[in-house]
């Protein structure tokens, strides 16, 4: 195996690097996949390009009243943003559960999600979010709803010389609050069973005016489930919208069985996690 | 033949000069071309911890991270953690507390326990059981390792 490693600094070259490749090139953001596919001959990669060199993909900055988040910005340093962590505790449910504290040393939000696993933990709670990925490539820029890249297991809608830049998560209203929450056997160093994240928005009365549902590690890819939402929206949120929304969950799901679960405990488990995380999401809200 | 990257990398405070293929992990250059050994490959695919080490200040599993990515970063190791023939107070609790037994896991969680106790002088036993949460042991049942923590940390509080 013959590979050329490339470390641009700006998204220019970047982009020309991979537009411009003949044979086989992998991005590479903390590595955390890409090297442990690379090790197992999953991969491989006749040009890799690390992006970690590139201003713009490791920065976290404010704008209009929300966050642009670098796309290669490393776990660690995402808990580690104290302003981030208080608007978007959800966001930060599901970063915190990437590996070990090792893993989050490097790896990012960006390859969390290129890496096209139904069951990344930081995806679920970034779509329910309503984070907007930008990408950039050959053509320029465009902004790209979070639920929109991923397109089965390992498999994404970027073009082959296009690079996720950040993400965009907006101003928070008031009274709103984000949760994930995964089932696994262990709490540390697992794979989701099922992985649920929620966002909602109450008005002063309490009932939920905007809600955003996802579930991860039920279907090939992570899932947007406006049914969910739908069974949240216009109600307090109480016991009977909870088991709507539990119903609408585990309707959604089109898992697999594998070494994690069977299809039937998924779905079950599904239904259950929403519930507890929608009410982990109705706590934040109450309190902001 | 494959080409070769020209790496200047800082370890344990000595500057190393190599040259390294793309592919070649840190863990590999490490033990293979810089005959520092004491980091230990156990699984290769982060999972288990044993090859932690820091790279610029930042806990990450050797095994994880390309050699070329290193260029002009600052690499510690479990070689540098005595002080000369002074053991380091991690080191010392360990041996006198078993915190080792066949050893594999031992550096890792050695440079782990350093990074946390920098981090938090006086950390809970739940505290330190999640901060190790990334490094396997399958020989000690963790116990004598987290007793180990906590010696050194109060030793190190100067408790």
């Amino acid at each position: 195996m013959d590979v050329r490693y490339e470390a641009p600094q700006t998204l220019e070259a970047a982009v020309a690097l991979l537009a411009g490749a003949t044979a086989p090139a992998k991005i590479l953001a903390g590595g955390t996949d890409v090297i442990v596919q690379m090790e197992t001959d999953l991969i491989e990669p006749s040009l890799l390009v690390d992006i970690k060199k590139i201003p713009e993909l490791r920065q976290i900055t404010a704008e209009n009243g929300g966050f642009r988040i670098g796309a290669a910005v490393p776990g660690m340093e995402l808990m580690a943003h104290k302003a981030l962590n208080k608007a978007w505790p959800g966001v930060l449910d599901g970063v915190k559960l990437i590996g070990s504290i090792q893993v989050r040393g490097r790896a990012s939000i960006g390859g969390n999600l290129c890496n096209g696993s139904p069951a990344a933990d930081s995806v679920p709670p970034l779509i329910a979010a309503g984070a907007i990925a930008r990408i950039i490539g050959l053509k320029g820029t465009r902004e790209v709803p979070v639920e929109q890249i991923p397109t089965g297991p390992g498999k994404t809608s970027l073009a082959k010389d296009e690079i996720i830049v950040s993400f965009f998560l907006p101003a928070r209203p008031p009274h709103s609050g984000d949760a994930y929450q995964r089932f696994t056997p262990r709490t540390e160093m697992d794979i989701a069973v099922v992985g649920v994240g929620v966002n909602l928005t109450l008005d002063n009365g309490g009932t939920c005016t905007a809600a955003r549902v996802a579930l991860g590690a039920v279907a090939p890819t992570v899932l947007l489930v406006k049914e969910c939402a739908d069974a949240l929206i216009g109600t307090k949120v109480d016991n009977a919208a909870l088991e709507k929304l539990a119903a609408a969950a585990s309707a959604a799901c089109r898992p697999i069985d594998d070494k994690r679960g069977t299809k039937e405990y998924r779905i079950k488990i599904a239904g259950v996690l929403a519930k507890r995380t929608a009410l982990a999401a109705l706590e934040v809200a109450r309190k902001n | 033949m494959a080409k070769k990257y020209h790496i200047t990398t800082t370890v344990n405070g000595d500057e190393y000069e190599y040259l390294c293929e793309a592919q070649q992990t840190l863990l590999d250059v490490l033990r293979d071309e810089l005959q520092l050994a004491g980091t230990k490959e156990g699984c290769a695919t982060g999972d288990c911890g044993a090859c932690t080490v820091t790279v610029d200040g930042t806990m990450v599993c050797a095994c994880l991270v390309l050699a070329v990515e290193t260029d002009g970063a600052k690499v510690d190791t479990i070689e540098g953690m005595a002080n000369g023939n002074e053991l380091h107070p991690l080191q010392r609790s360990f041996l006198e507390l078993n915190g080792s037994q066949c050893g594999i896991c031992t550096p890792g969680i050695l440079i782990a326990a350093r990074e946390l106790l920098k981090r938090n002088p006086d950390p809970t036993e739940t505290e330190i059981r999640y901060w190790l949460a990334g490094n396997l042991c399958r020989c000690t049942g963790y116990d004598k390792i987290i007793r180990s923590v906590q010696a050194a940390a109060k030793e190190m509080r100067g408790a």
